[in-house]
């Protein structure tokens, strides 16, 4: 972790600060509107926005775009980079224009499978993997070179971000996986949506006896349910999703129109619990969609008022 | 061995139409073992097509012939005569075997009979697998003797991503995950500590992205 921060993000929680971080996707087109609009209810209630990349393999407003977009309106971006799309000449002269556009926090992304979006007959990279993005931010920034070795005349020191999922397989490789990403430099991670609780418990509990959680700071990921039909879609299709069946009939046992509020307050708990274990630094909300909720999540959690 | 897949049949008949003696030339290595173009597939395509051709009152003469590989001088010149007596030659070799044919005979035209798939194994009997992707610079005993480039969705050297689920892969549920195989066998072989080493950036070079490739034997050179 570097001493000096650059970012708002970085320096909520290098000083022991709770972060929060919400998402913004990208529209699908050209007018940048809808995502100020989006962004604007945000305001005031994270440190960061995270600005997906292409996410589900569809085609939106690129990631360093919209990112901007947030600056512009007085948010400060997480901007995520995946490699499926570029190989590494692209991702190096992507991440010097970003700093030069003032983004200062990076999300580093394998990013979702081609086949997943609406344009499956395209050609993916993968040119190099999520960890080693990982590792080439971090040496731009601590040796100022690009992955040639060249001396760049201005490096970015981007502060770092990894994703980690707890719930997928194999889960004893997890924490291995989590420790490669911080030798590799990630500064923070932000997880996969937690519903299982006693999973995201034991996979920190793991990550503590290793040492790690010293090493990196820990967003869990929280994502409202609107409806039972969400909960159980996610459980069959989304991979690398963990909705235990409990949550599942708990969602199916309140009447229809009392299911956004049941959400909520799932939401609410899931975000008291996470407060509580040893290693969190914050808390990461995917209101997917569902931006406007960002705020009020935050507000009823006591996280800002 | 190279694995290949048969055209469909409507396919292979439209490229024959301004054709009217063809030769269909099987190849008898890989694509013979993958039940693709051998002698076998040979005689049944000829029959489907000269019913086809029948069928819609046209006319087409086909000649069979099978030779031990399309990729060898040596077998390819057997085929001389045959070839020159035709107008057309449908190869059922892999890709390389049809531009060899193509490259040997330079008045002819030659068309693919295959879909050329992938370098890999059969399974079990009639299901084949890809394994390999000509990478030109082998890292598989890092990896247990599974190769992530080819058979990680996302070709990722440090280890599984968040889709992996139960063994299987998020792009497709008839996939394994090539992480678990690896990880599996690791702890077989007590080699687990693998797992923590750092894989850095493949250097493409080797591949195909280096461009198109050339070996050159000095030793086998007469």
């Amino acid at each position: 972790m570097t001493t000096e921060s650059v970012s708002q993000l970085q320096k909520v929680l290098s000083e022991g600060g709770f972060a929060v971080t919400a998402e913004c996707g990208p529209p699908r087109g050209a007018n940048a509107e809808v995502l100020r609009k989006k962004a604007e209810t945000i305001k005031g209630y994270a440190d960061a926005v995270n600005v997906t990349d292409n996410q589900t393999a569809i085609v939106r407003m690129s990631s360093i775009a919209a990112s901007v977009h947030l600056l512009n309106i007085g948010l400060e971006p997480v901007m995520q980079m995946v490699v499926r799309d570029r190989n590494r000449i692209a991702l190096q002269s992507d991440i010097l224009g970003a700093w030069s556009l003032g983004i200062r926090n990076i999300l580093c992304l394998s990013g979702d499978h081609q086949i997943f979006g609406s344009q499956p007959d395209a050609l993916n990279v993968f040119d190099i993997d999520s960890m080693n993005l990982v590792r080439m931010v971090k040496e731009m920034r601590e040796e100022g070179k690009d992955m040639s070795g060249f001396d760049l005349n201005e490096p970015p020191r981007m502060f770092i971000g990894a994703a980690a999922n707890p719930f997928a397989d194999p889960f004893e490789y997890r924490v291995i996986r989590l420790a490669k990403k911080i030798d590799a430099g990630v500064d923070f991670i932000q997880t996969q949506c937690v519903y299982n609780m006693d999973r995201f418990i034991e996979w920190m509990r793991l990550a503590r006896e290793e040492g790690l959680t010293e090493k990196v700071y820990i967003l869990p990921g929280v994502t409202p349910l609107k409806s039972a039909g969400m909960a159980k879609y996610m459980a069959k299709n989304v991979a690398g999703m963990d909705v235990p069946e409990s949550l599942i009939k708990r969602m199916e046992g309140v009447p229809k129109d009392k299911t956004v509020a049941e959400g909520l307050k799932i939401c609410q708990e899931t975000i008291e619990q996470l407060r509580g274990i040893k290693g969190v630094s914050g808390i990461h909300i995917m209101a997917i969609g569902w931006e406007e909720k960002v705020a009020e999540i935050v507000k009823t959690a006591g996280l800002r008022s | 061995m190279i694995v290949g897949e048969q055209k469909p049949i409507k396919e292979i008949k439209e490229s024959l139409l301004p054709y009217g003696k063809v030769l269909i030339l099987g190849c008898g290595t890989c694509v013979k073992t993958c039940f693709a173009g051998g002698e076998d597939e040979v005689a049944v395509l000829a029959s489907a097509l000269r019913l086809a051709f029948k069928k819609d009152g046209g006319r087409i003469e086909i000649e069979e012939l099978t030779i031990e590989r399309q990729c060898e001088n040596e077998f390819i010149q057997e085929a001389a005569p045959s070839i020159a007596r035709n107008d057309v030659v449908l190869s059922l070799a892999c890709g390389a075997g049809v531009q060899d044919i193509a490259k040997s005979f330079a008045d002819m035209p030659v068309l693919p009979g295959i879909n050329t798939t992938f370098i890999g194994i059969q399974e079990r009997s009639g299901v084949f697998t890809e394994e390999c992707s000509g990478c030109g610079n082998c890292e598989l005993a890092y990896f247990g003797g599974i190769c992530p480039i080819t058979r990680c969705s996302k070709k990722l050297l440090n280890g599984p991503c968040g889709g992996s689920q139960n063994g299987i892969c998020e792009v497709n549920p008839d996939t394994e995950c090539a992480w678990q195989l690896i990880i599996d066998r690791l702890t077989r072989l007590g080699q687990l500590d693998n797992l923590k080493v750092y894989v850095p950036p493949k250097n493409w070079v080797t591949s195909n992205s280096g461009g198109p490739r050339k070996l050159i034997r000095e030793d086998h050179i007469i």
